[in-house]
């Protein structure tokens, strides 16, 4: 990316002054490296977000911004109803809430190190994974409309999990103002065979090992110590959510003219918040949350049976859960006054922090944790939000690595097999339908996760705490 | 000559379909979305779906056709590797065809989620030839 209008405001900190229709700034929280590396267009698209209507402060990019669809990926946008703020399908993405949960184990690496391979081929049988795969919950439109209302809850009181994983989910396991009667038929047949599974492209279910901890006494809290087994889930709310992204950014693009929004970039399909189309939006995609919440929770439970049976000492309490791609209705305090806002995190994560009023108590004294996918031959990284990362980015950090190579440049760069073969030479065993597909997901083809997280952590945006390195990775 | 290629997009990929009519655009265009999901010379044509499609404008119409492919393909849980595409005004009919996803022979990549307004184009170039483009969420 040409950053030669960019003002360096410290190492990590960036900022594109407002022109042209831009109504507020754009800051860019990554080192002069980490943006060089960024495409053009996250400059583009950062600069379309900022000209929106009712966006409020800036038009935030996180460390591992990269091209997405209206919004950059590692897209941060905060909007004000009173003053005619938007939400955006396009903001949101086609995977709502796509995120990351991790479990711990209780056990230590030299307890799993020993059966990985009998681990991962129990996690590849019992996880649906990839295209074509179906679970074996088949929901009726009764339970759909349930599932859709009561999000990780519902999956609890259904049997798939534990009363105190609720704690540990962002808005306690349950979204609330999820309205299922604007989720249209075709999202319910997408999602009818797809609840517990991990779908496909870069989601995984990983065992990892903590490889290193650099915050003794907030990893101590969080019950994690060095050599210690955790799990990681990183998938969405599958075929439901997708429809919900399709239909409404198809919608809220037409409409935009009789809103009056004049979009830059169709994909950035917007609508009023307080328009019909919006509060429909709203409703769906908040519904659209509890299925993201609910798949995560009934894959956990899918992961425990499997642990059970291979290592029965095995408890794996949750650790927390992190959604990514969401618009949530959040308090900020903005120069000095408090407002009640909207903000759009598009494959950013949430990251509030100590003493925020949605975290559960145990967490209150050191803020939300922060989990960071890496690529499946890297490392995944856990850290947790900060009070200056309140004022930073309204309580954001970044989400994983960023891709720097297409899928099309990675697939004619590596072979599936070779790279499978090896990972496991380091120690890594993987399990995928697709060689292909492996290809397509090779750790070359991501950028060095260490780099964004360092950055966002340089930034305050979030404080490392832990690194995690994959054992075992079921691919999607 | 009708043809199909994949272009590059950081995270996912784009799908590009050329012909001498926006039907033989939309046509190539759908080749090249299954093409990225598995090799198309694996898919045998074994099960016809009817498709219709309407929409007020042609590239509205070229992401809306991908989409009920898209849907199709999920719920089904089937791939496509023939298609016939008539666009009468802002009315798509179509007849795909193809088989059950078959795992093991298949061996899928990735789910669409699905095609984006991003890069989209639909346009006659100089030559006559029709280009129908966008990515495709996977």
């Amino acid at each position: 990316m040409d950053i030669t209008a960019l003002k360096r405001v410290s190492e990590d900190h960036w900022e594109l002054a407002p022109t042209g229709k831009m109504r507020v700034p754009v800051v860019f929280y990554a080192d002069r490296a980490l943006l060089e590396g960024m495409d053009d267009k996250v400059q583009q698209q950062a600069r379309n977000v900022a000209s929106l209507p009712g966006i409020v402060k800036a038009s935030y990019v996180m460390p591992d911004g990269h091209w997405g669809y209206g919004f950059p990926i590692g897209g941060v946008g905060a909007f004000d109803a009173e003053q005619g703020g938007v939400v955006s399908a396009g903001g949101v993405g086609f995977d709502i809430s796509c995120g990351v949960r991790c479990l711990l184990t209780g056990l230590r690496t030299s307890d799993v190190e020993p059966i990985k391979e009998q681990l991962a081929d129990a996690l590849f049988e019992r996880i649906p994974a990839g295209v074509g795969s179906t679970g074996r919950i088949h929901l009726d439109d009764q339970e759909m409309t349930a599932m859709l209302e009561g999000g990780a809850r519902w999956a609890v009181d259904r049997g798939w999990g534990r009363s105190e994983d609720l704690e540990r989910i962002e808005e306690h396991g349950c979204m609330r103002g999820a309205e299922p009667q604007y989720i249209s038929e075709k999202a319910r047949h997408r999602q009818r065979d797809e609840m517990g599974t991990l779908g496909s492209g870069n989601h995984y279910l990983e065992v990892q090992r903590v490889a290193e901890v650099l915050d003794p006494e907030v990893a101590n809290q969080l019950s994690i110590a060095q050599d210690d087994v955790v799990v990681s889930i990183h998938c969405g709310s599958r075929g439901l959510g997708h429809q919900v992204g399709t239909e409404f950014l198809r919608e809220m693009a037409l409409a935009a003219e009789k809103h009056g929004i004049e979009l830059p970039d169709l994909e950035l399909a917007c609508a009023p918040l307080r328009s019909e189309v919006g509060r429909r939006y709203l409703g769906a995609m908040r519904a659209g949350i509890n299925c993201a919440l609910a798949n995560r929770q009934i894959i956990t439970h899918l992961t425990r049976e499997v642990f059970s049976r291979v290592l029965s000492k095995a408890e794996l309490p949750l650790l927390y859960d992190v959604s990514h791609n969401t618009c949530k209705e959040e308090e900020h305090i903005v120069d000095g006054v408090q407002r009640h806002l909207f903000v759009h995190r598009k494959g950013a994560t949430r990251a509030f922090g100590p003493g925020h009023p949605d975290l559960p108590e145990q967490l209150s004294e050191i803020g939300q944790p922060v989990l960071i996918g890496g690529s499946m031959g890297t490392e995944s990284w856990l850290l947790v939000g900060t009070a200056e990362g309140m004022s930073l980015a309204f309580g954001s950090a970044c989400h994983g690595a960023g891709r720097r190579m297409s899928r099309h440049a990675a697939k004619k760069q590596w072979r599936g097999s070779k790279l499978i073969k090896n990972l496991a030479h380091r120690g890594i065993i993987v399990r995928s339908v697709s060689m292909r597909g492996v290809a397509e997901e090779a750790p070359g083809a991501y950028k060095d996760v260490r780099a964004v997280v360092d950055s966002a952590d340089r930034a305050g945006l979030a404080r490392k705490v832990a690194r995690l390195q994959p054992m075992v990775c079921i691919k999607g | 000559m009708a043809s199909w290629e994949h272009f590059s997009h950081e995270a996912d990929i784009g799908v590009r379909g050329r012909g001498e009519s926006p039907d033989a655009a939309f046509e190539q265009a759908a080749l090249a979305l299954t093409a990225a999901i598995t090799d198309l010379a694996l898919v045998q044509r074994d099960a016809q779906v009817d498709i219709r499609c309407h929409a007020p404008r042609l590239d509205i119409l070229f992401v809306d056709w991908l989409n009920a492919i898209i849907y199709e393909m999920t719920t089904r849980s089937m791939l496509f590797r023939e298609f016939e595409v008539r666009i009468e005004g802002q009315e798509l009919r179509a007849q795909v065809r193809g088989e059950s996803v078959d795992r093991k022979r298949h061996q899928p990549v990735v789910e669409p989620k699905g095609a984006t307004f991003t890069e989209l184009l639909v346009t006659q170039e100089d030559d006559g030839q029709w280009v129908a483009q966008c990515i495709v969420d996977v």
